[in-house]
């Protein structure tokens, strides 16, 4: 290792920045039930949630030896310039939708990226098109209607049988089961995500000679990813928990039980069965199911629907962005320079426009909508948006 | 094209079965825990210790929770050992 290009420090600094973001995107996705229903207070639960994160990354022993599971041509494809273009798209999708409090998922989000960055960098061959379809789209169309399934038909239940019982009791009893069921979450979240961050950089190592062939991820690979994850995890993406918490339905403790058993379920079936699937999607299926399956059986539709614009645009949109970026990487030093410049004005960009609504612990539970108010008439936020984007 | 639907409907089967079951069984540990409850605020009242219903009730809520943390401890197993 003692010599490291310029591009491969690029590579590793971007693959912990996407991991800083995947770990704030995510948050939402074990802690916001808990945090909507009065089961942790927001500081606490992403505490728990950081904290975990950070002991899933040592926790498997299965080591990180594919980024991609298959879906590019990692012999041909695994070129740094090609994985840093991927991360940028990636990073700057999960920026954009986070600013829009949409919980997209970040696995798709670099999937996207690495094949748009593959397609401009090695060719259409350089992605197996068959193993898009069997791991990423039949899942992520499958895998938020079984968790959401599953959460109405635990929510009901949990309900009926509870009914002749203490309903204080009751609540009480859930509030605490929320407490297991999201820290599960949270625990095969970094098992999952921090181990894609270690193998991106793994591999990177390997590809430049720093590393050998087969290398295991090295202990400050390790703890760098995980610590970028729980890093991420800990600032909370606020906009998205209150999204996920409050905006798609009123959800009580029963609920949050329900969604969050059945979301740490359809996980750990899946990851031991070998489907890879998103997180985010399933675990919003959950909330949804759980909505629905509720007393009141409400569901706030608007929501859901971009919601699921979002996951449909998620892989392309990246995909576009990476294969834009992989374009300027190729030409050089200054194609990287540029497109570092271009990821960190982006990235820049949208957290001042998230300023003009903020979000924080304080005031994650009120029920107004994450929206982008373009209060600044002149630059307007969607133009700043859609340049980075498109 | 090879998908395997078999083993799609399998964990789509089992994380439904096992999700409604886990949640069921804690629900019953919940509603083991009000009957308990209930039982003990009628003993109060009255002068003569019937103790059974409030002590089976109890029995019947750790039941319940021992599963539902037996199951969290499957799955920590699984995560730790793919």
């Amino acid at each position: 290792m003692e010599h490291i290009s310029f591009l491969v420090a690029v590579v590793i600094i971007t693959a912990l920045a996407f991991d800083f973001t995947n770990g704030f995107h995510d948050t939402a996705n074990a802690m916001a039930t808990s945090i909507a229903t009065g089961a942790l207070r927001p500081k606490v639960a992403v505490t728990i949630a950081a904290v975990l994160n950070f002991a899933g990354a040592f926790l498997s022993v299965k080591v990180a030896t594919t980024i991609s599971g298959g879906i590019v041509n990692e012999k041909t494809g695994i070129h740094p310039e090609i994985i840093f273009a991927a991360l940028a798209g990636a990073i700057l999708w999960n920026l954009l939708t986070w600013l829009r409090g949409l919980p997209s998922s970040s696995s798709h989000a670099l999937y996207g990226g690495l094949i748009g960055a593959t397609v401009v960098g090695v060719g259409m061959n350089g992605v197996n098109f068959d193993t898009v379809l069997s791991k990423i789209l039949i899942p992520a169309i499958a895998s938020p209607l079984v968790a959401g399934l599953a959460s109405w038909g635990a929510t009901k239940l949990a309900y009926a049988i509870t009914r002749k019982g203490n309903a204080e009791t009751a609540t009480k009893g859930f509030k605490t089961g929320q407490i297991f069921s999201s820290s599960l979450i949270s625990l095969a979240h970094g098992t999952n995500d921090a181990q894609k961050t270690m193998g991106i950089i793994t591999l990177t190592l390997v590809s430049v000679g720093a590393l050998p062939h087969g290398a295991l991820p090295p202990t400050w690979v390790i703890v760098s990813a995980g610590g970028a994850i729980a890093l991420g995890t800990y600032m909370g993406g606020w906009r998205i928990i209150r999204s996920m918490g409050k905006g798609l339905a009123d959800i009580k403790a029963p609920q949050g039980f329900a969604s969050e058993s059945a979301a740490a379920t359809v996980i750990l079936t899946s990851s031991h069965m070998g489907f890879g699937l998103s997180t985010t999607q399933v675990c919003s299926g959950g909330i949804m199911g759980a909505g629905l399956g509720g007393p009141k059986a409400e569901l706030r539709w608007s929501l859901v629907r971009r919601m699921v614009y979002t996951w449909a645009l998620t892989l392309p949109a990246a995909a576009l962005v990476s294969g834009g970026a992989a374009l300027l990487v190729r030409q050089g030093t200054w194609g990287i320079v540029l497109v570092g410049a271009v990821l960190v004005a982006g990235s820049g960009a949208m957290w001042l426009i998230s300023r003009r609504q903020p979000i924080s612990a304080d005031n994650v539970n009120d029920v107004t909508p994450v929206e982008v108010p373009a209060t600044a008439p002149a630059n307007a936020p969607t133009p700043a948006s859609t340049t980075v984007a498109a | 094209m090879h998908i395997k639907w078999n083993a799609l409907a399998q964990t789509a089967g089992a994380s439904f079965g096992i999700t409604v079951a886990v949640v069921a069984v804690f629900a019953l540990g919940i509603l083991a825990l009000s009957r308990r409850e209930a039982a003990l605020s009628a003993r109060e009242g009255e002068a003569a210790p019937a103790a059974g219903g409030g002590r089976l009730a109890l029995a019947g809520a750790y039941v319940c929770f021992g599963l539902c943390a037996a199951a969290v401890v499957y799955g920590l197993v699984l995560i730790a050992a793919p």
